[in-house]
């Protein structure tokens, strides 16, 4: 390979086109700050319009895009990971699972429900339903730091069915993973086994090696601790791969094994190369989708829409009067859990071989928009106001 | 001082809250990349932040320089280092028997031990004062001795 001797006309033309599509993601990104939102829904869009529309045809950098796609979800669960220490996790376990159950039956059922519903093979349903059942964290970050809500009572509880969530999805990706890549009766069994053995024993090496790993890495300078990072979360990706494990959920694990100091350092490292590849990621997962297909699939994403804004709402009230916060802050937290995102496109994405995978992929990007929006615009309500007209109490007497 | 509470909030530091002495509740938010929010509550809707003030870490350090500059926090600060002398901040309040008494007439030295090293009044402060200076309801006392001593002085003092 000899990439800089001019030549490869196809090289060239790949640069050309990647160029132009990082140019219109960096765009969308200034477009998304200006409009005080995340840019996930922009990436989407942009990758809708651009797609199998044809309004911009990608023809020979789709395969470079595609790889670059695949490093942003391992590098997008990495980040996951990596958001929460193992005590957070051990914390949030402690207290908020009963939240957490409520939160998957309130939102995972409703999914499942309309992917039966919709007569797709039952694998593609527990796919919506996750798709449904996820909030996103960075949506939900975004939003409280904006309104200035992270000193608010009701913000602990927020932050841990989020982290509950995650738990959550430690379990959940493995097996649909090797669901979806089962492809009879005892393969599948097999695969789930796997699957679950392999989480097992790279969350029991966290656990008992963890600090070693990060101890051993704590010396290291910024360039080397990245390489480190981002060398061992492809390696493992890769391992878990060929164990019909996803890559994604290898890269996951990784985050969650990474703790201590090096957990901050590798995090803050990691976000820009992150931020770059993640967004090829939302883009390539749009473009491979239909338009139309999403404008078709409008009516079941509205459905699902009108079954899990309220499923939130609920979870964020139960989760909130837990620590004793009054009306108007459950039902901030209600509105703060709104939004689907980096998540739900993940699980989305692990759909793509199935045989209704183009459909779940459509409803998810169209669901994933509409919660996108709703859910700031809703966090914005004037809860107190809100509050005093649902259930009016007298003020108490000022002190 | 005030029961300050702590909370952890998973993915963005700890929490720290207190109600002040005249009822307004303040929280300290510490990230963990070290910036601070400080915010002060809505008195009709207690669980929402109604003001937050953003600090990065050199401001938090400004702040926290204007809030503890006196000079007497300094001196405290560096007798502090010294090994067996303990150093104590003790208010007075108007139960004691020592309010409205001075520091001589009240036998603070012969009865506890301890040394009365500055009155903190909330318009002054009188470093090394006179025997003859009378404690007032209020004052501060900065008082070095042992822990004994310190001890039975806070009963005098706050009891």
């Amino acid at each position: 390979m000899n990439l800089l001797a001019a030549g490869s006309a196809e090289v060239a033309e790949a640069f050309v086109e990647i160029g132009t599509v990082a140019l219109v993601l960096a765009v969308l990104a200034r477009v998304a700050t200006w409009l005080r939102i995340t840019a996930i829904p922009l990436f989407l869009l942009g990758g809708l319009v651009v797609g199998e529309g044809q309004l911009i045809p990608l023809d020979v950098s789709d395969s470079y895009i595609t790889l670059t796609g695949e490093i942003g979800v391992l590098l997008l669960l990495l980040a996951l990971g990596l958001e929460y220490t193992a005590e957070e996790l051990q914390t949030g376990l402690r207290t908020g699972a009963r939240t957490g159950l409520l939160d998957a039956l309130a939102n995972f059922t409703p999914g499942f429900a309309i992917g039966l519903l919709l007569g797709w093979e039952p694998i593609a349903a527990l796919l919506l339903g996750g798709v449904s059942w996820v909030s996103s964290s960075g949506v939900a970050a975004k939003v409280l730091s904006d309104l200035d809500r992270l000193g608010n009572r009701e913000t602990p509880s927020i932050l841990n069915l989020l982290v509950i969530e995650d738990l959550a999805m430690a379990a959940y990706l493995p097996i649909v993973a090797a669901l979806v890549a089962g492809s009879d009766a005892s393969t599948t069994v097999k695969n789930v086994a796997i699957a679950l053995a392999v989480v097992v024993l790279i969350l029991g090496l966290a656990m008992r090696w963890g600090r070693h790993l990060s101890s051993l890495l704590a010396g290291s300078t910024d360039e080397s601790l990245l390489l480190s990072v981002f060398g061992v979360t492809l390696l493992v990706g890769g391992l878990a791969q060929e164990l019909q494990v996803s890559a994604a959920i290898g890269a996951f694990l990784v985050g969650i094994a990474v703790s201590g100091p090096v957990q901050q350092r590798a995090s803050a490292l990691l976000t820009p190369l992150r931020d770059l590849f993640a967004a090829m990621f939302f883009f390539h997962f749009a473009f491979a989708i239909d338009p139309s297909d999403v404008v078709r699939s409008l009516l079941p994403a509205v459905a699902l829409v009108l079954f899990t804004v309220p499923g939130k709402l609920l979870v964020g009230w139960a989760g909130a009067r837990r620590i004793g916060v009054a009306v108007p802050g459950r039902i901030r937290a209600g509105t703060a859990l709104i939004a689907r995102g980096e998540f739900s496109v993940v699980i989305a994405a692990l759909g793509a071989t199935l045989a209704d995978g183009s459909e779940l992929a459509a409803l998810a990007a169209g669901y994933v928009l509409l919660t996108v929006v709703i859910g700031p615009i809703a966090a914005r309500v004037d809860a107190r106001r809100l509050a005093a007209r649902i259930a009016p109490r007298p003020q108490p007497a000022p002190t | 001082m005030p029961e300050v509470t702590e909370t952890h909030l998973p993915g963005v530091g700890v929490r720290h809250e207190f109600t002040t002495g005249r009822g307004d509740r303040v929280s300290v938010l510490v990230f963990r990349t070290g910036r601070r929010e400080v915010a002060l509550y809505d008195p009709h809707d207690p669980d929402a932040a109604s003001a937050v003030l953003h600090l990065d870490e050199d401001d938090a350090r400004t702040l926290t320089d204007l809030l503890g500059g006196n000079p007497v926090t300094e001196a405290v600060a560096g007798m502090q280092q010294i090994e067996g002398v303990v150093l104590d901040w003790i208010p007075v309040t108007a139960s004691s028997s020592l309010a409205g008494v001075s520091i001589a007439d009240g036998q603070i030295r012969t009865r506890t031990g301890a040394s009365v090293v500055a009155i903190v009044r909330t318009d002054s402060t009188l470093p090394a004062p006179e025997p003859t200076e009378v404690l007032r309801a209020g004052d501060t006392v900065v008082a070095v001795g042992t822990v004994e001593g310190l001890r039975a002085m806070r009963q005098l003092l706050s009891g």
